[in-house]
């Protein structure tokens, strides 16, 4: 029996994905009080192939704790998942940790999934870090090749910063995991 | 779940170009997607429970509603089962749902259409599935709606669902459509779907066993999750 086909999750994805009638079940806040580990602003903008805002996307965040741990053997204080709907920039703001290294994964890394109006089927994607020595002998961005570089978030002020391009020159890697 | 996952086929959903759908225009990857085994992070995934619903979350005739008010629209039950590629059940996933309301309206800030909205309708939902990945929930008929997408565009009546599965790389954001209804042949987000065998996997049947009378209409809607690989040969090679 072959997976149900994936639908686009279209312009009005807030109402289910980040419940604007109840209390949002995953937002982008995800570092609680005490969370150990290196504090990471994450941000990034999605535009399109003529380079316009996504202001309709929505970004979700799944990745280890500081120590490279995943639940229910990882820090309590850390919400491993989030989420972050883009704003008329199509911007997105993640509050977490810089992930550790989880054991068998390479280089240091957080996965990420987008949604958004125009998007058949969900969009995969990894963020990982500049200036990590373990990038160099990671095994996906070895394969990504001269595109790596989409795949690395740069610091921006006292925050990092992956920008994602839907389309086009600087097109990022996105992933068939 | 951190056991590898069968590789996707070619083919059978939606590709990312569908210039029928034209929000893909602009939207669609000109690169075909790098194709990897899943690491430990996309083989695991969120864990949910009973705890992270409210009482009434899966029931949208009531969980946006005034006290002693019900959502207006024909009144449907949805179930199904969540199973994986090799029908095993999926437990405790958690569903999450959102629709339009009877008239074809989203409690939405962009959504301008001139049906009007329904005070005790939120179009929004959470059901968890049980031990054995069966799942229900309560709502209204959606209503059809026009989109603006370059000419007379109509959305048949659809719900959209989001499920989490036990891996991040069986996330599966999908939408719902209802058993016999003459929109869907002429939606081009449905038909981006390239089979007609994958289309009619969308389609919720009238499961007249599960009617309540006098009360609820009863739709069937199973979904299937990625499944495990089965044998070394699945298990797709490192590299691109």
């Amino acid at each position: 029996m072959r997976e149900t086909p994936s639908q686009t999750a279209g312009p009005y994805l807030h109402i289910g994905m980040l419940d604007e009638v109840g209390p949002a079940l995953i937002g982008a806040s995800m570092r609680g009080p005490g969370a150990r580990g290196e504090a990471l602003t994450l941000i990034g903008r999605i535009t399109d192939g003529k380079g316009a805002p996504v202001a309709d996307g929505l970004v979700e965040m799944w990745q280890p704790d500081a120590d490279g741990r995943f639940p229910p053997v990882s820090d309590p204080a850390l919400s491993h998942v989030g989420r972050c709907a883009c704003d008329a920039d199509g911007t997105f703001r993640f509050e977490t940790v810089r992930p550790g290294a989880a054991p068998g994964s390479g280089a240091p890394h957080a996965a990420m999934m987008l949604y958004a109006r125009g998007v058949n089927r969900a969009l995969h994607l990894r963020c990982y870090f500049k200036g990590d020595p373990a990038n160099a002998d990671d095994p996906l961005l070895r394969a990504a090749g001269d595109r790596a570089h989409t795949l690395i978030a740069r610091p921006d002020g006292a925050a990092w910063r992956l920008d994602i391009r839907l389309q086009g020159r600087g097109e990022t890697v996105f992933l068939d995991v | 779940m951190t056991t590898p996952l069968r590789p996707r086929r070619s083919g059978w959903h939606p590709p990312a170009l569908t210039p029928a759908y034209r929000s893909t225009r602009l939207r669609a990857p000109t690169q075909a997607p790098l194709a990897l085994p899943s690491a430990p992070v996309e083989l695991r995934g969120p864990v949910f429970g009973h705890a992270d619903l409210g009482p009434l979350d899966g029931d949208l005739h009531l969980n946006a509603a005034a006290d002693g008010q019900s959502a207006i629209g024909p009144r449907i039950l949805v179930h199904g089962q969540v199973t994986d590629e090799d029908r095993r059940p999926v437990p405790h996933t958690l569903i999450e749902i959102w629709q339009a309301n009877a008239g074809g309206r989203y409690r939405h800030k962009r959504d301008g259409y001139l049906a009007p909205l329904d005070p005790n309708f939120g179009g929004c939902g959470r059901a968890l599935a049980d031990a054995d990945g069966r799942y229900a929930f309560r709502s209204i008929q959606p209503g059809p709606y026009p989109w603006p997408n370059g000419g007379n565009d109509w959305r048949p009546a659809h719900i959209h669902l989001s499920l989490f599965g036990h891996a991040f790389a069986q996330r599966l954001v999908t939408q719902l459509y209802f058993e016999g209804d003459p929109l869907m042949a002429h939606c081009p987000i449905l038909n981006a779907v390239p089979s007609e065998a994958g289309r009619a996997r969308l389609v919720a049947r009238l499961d007249l066993a599960r009617t309540e009378p006098m009360d609820t209409v009863a739709w069937r809607f199973d979904i299937v999750l990625r499944g495990a690989a089965q044998t070394p040969f699945e298990t797709r090679p490192e590299g691109p």
